[in-house]
């Protein structure tokens, strides 16, 4: 990590790509989707970040941590906005961190449906263990540990595992 | 129960009844709209989370406790913004802490206590089929924050109502004591849903600000979806009947009090604490 203040906004998403979800610890809030836009003024950073899931509990511990590591890196004033549009998706989260979470133990996210009113019967695609590779598996449970997860079950293996929704 | 709840007071005074008068101007329309948003979702959402360590099975346990902190996180933004809007330093937590209950604009049905399990799913049930379309509706708002604010909520609620629908179906069409413990909970909760739907002197004033909310259009949309599901779980829809209201003009039932009185004391102790 540098000590030099950053200057440009690709060195401010450098050092806040080392910030971690603290609740998925292997992926970074960068990699997440959560931080929009950062601007350097002089030697304040403005950073913009969208919230995950409206409730998630670790989005306070998410600012607090991106002012810390802009503060560590030299930056003498951090302003952290929230915007809601355009809404987080899973959408945003790339190949290398899919990859991550799937090493993790935690079955990356589909594609997000399409926006429009919710149908009550609609198909779900088995979701692949993360561990043996199977697509014999079953939805356990919508929701999980974190808002963002939901729970399976691997026919094949017997392994539990999360996934992270496609939202 | 007390009668009271449904006196006419709730609704504005009609302009024909005194020939010639003006509605009376609401001060601040947005900031009234943004309080009933917020505090529906805000009531709704720590009744919720009374299931936390107590749910019938581990995943619904987890399942409503999830849902809780969704609707406390949309409750928060929009409290937030209605402190915006309102002007005078209140921020989220001074909305939703140092309000008296006269002051909290909710609809009833989400004040009353969370009931049996089958309770809870059906009570979800009929305000997340409103709430998707509410926020759907306001999602096209012209005041680009509220919009903004419930496009994102939009996102979690369609998820909220596919849990509540399934349950509601796997209760009605379930064991003989499901079925009639849901439709006991869905005859008991139809009374108060009319106020959902009911338009008064706060939508006149926002339609001039351009903010339009087409309750008739919503509750005729809301009626085929509940209509849908209901017969999915083969539960009989009440006939409509004299309707509860009273919560949108401060005027609750005696739920309300105790409620607050557990959810804000540890603010209104400690003021200023963090943690």
């Amino acid at each position: 990590m540098t000590t030099v203040a950053p200057r440009s906004r690709d060195a401010v998403f450098a050092i806040l790509d080392a910030v971690k979800d603290p609740e998925v610890p292997v992926i970074s809030v960068v990699e997440l989707g959560i931080v929009r836009d950062a601007v350097v003024e002089g030697d304040m950073v403005r950073v913009t970040v969208t919230p995950t899931y409206s409730g998630c509990p670790a989005m306070r511990e998410i600012e607090d941590d991106i002012r810390a590591a802009l503060v560590a890196c030299g930056v003498r004033e951090v302003i952290v906005d929230t915007v809601f549009a355009p809404a987080w998706t899973t959408d945003w989260i790339g190949p290398a961190a899919r990859e991550k979470l799937r090493a993790y133990g935690i079955a990356p996210p589909g594609r997000a449906e399409p926006q429009g009113l919710v149908t009550l019967t609609r198909s779900r695609v088995p979701v692949s263990c993360p561990y043996c590779g199977s697509a014999n598996t079953r939805l356990q449970s919508e929701f999980g540990s974190t808002a963002c997860k939901a729970i399976h079950v691997c026919r094949h293996c017997q392994q539990p595992f999360e996934e992270f929704k496609a939202f | 129960m007390n009668d009271e709840i449904d006196a006419p007071l709730a609704r504005p005074r009609s302009t024909a009844a005194v020939a010639g008068a003006r509605t009376p101007r609401v001060e601040n329309p947005l900031f009234e709209y943004l309080l009933r948003l917020a505090d529906d979702r805000l009531v709704l959402g720590h009744r919720m989370s009374e299931w936390c360590g107590h749910g019938p099975i581990l995943e619904q346990d987890i399942a409503l406790s999830n849902i809780a902190l969704d609707f406390i996180g949309h409750a928060s933004a929009l409290l937030s913004l209605a402190g915006v809007v309102e002007g005078k330093g209140r921020n989220e937590d001074a909305l939703a802490y140092f309000r008296e209950g006269v002051e909290f604009r909710n609809a009833l049905m989400v004040e009353l206590p969370k009931g049996d399990f089958g309770f809870t799913m059906v009570r979800q049930f009929l305000f997340d089929a409103y709430s998707v379309l509410l926020l759907d509706a306001l999602s096209r708002a012209s005041d680009e924050r509220l919009a903004a604010i419930a496009a994102k909520c939009l996102k979690e609620d369609k998820y909220h109502f596919r849990h509540s629908s399934e349950w509601v179906v796997r209760l009605g069409d379930g064991t003989e004591e499901s079925h009639w413990r849901a439709q006991q909970a869905l005859d008991e909760l139809w009374r108060y849903t009319g106020e959902l739907f009911e338009p008064d002197a706060v939508d006149a004033e926002l339609a001039v600000q351009g903010i339009i909310v087409d309750h008739e259009a919503i509750r005729a949309r809301w009626r085929i979806m509940v209509e849908d599901v209901m017969q999915r779980a083969t539960l009989a829809v009440p006939a409509d009947g004299a309707m509860r209201r009273g919560g949108r003009a401060g005027r609750h039932t005696e739920h309300l009090g105790h409620m607050l009185a557990e959810m804000q004391i540890v603010a209104r102790s400690h003021p200023g604490a963090t943690w």
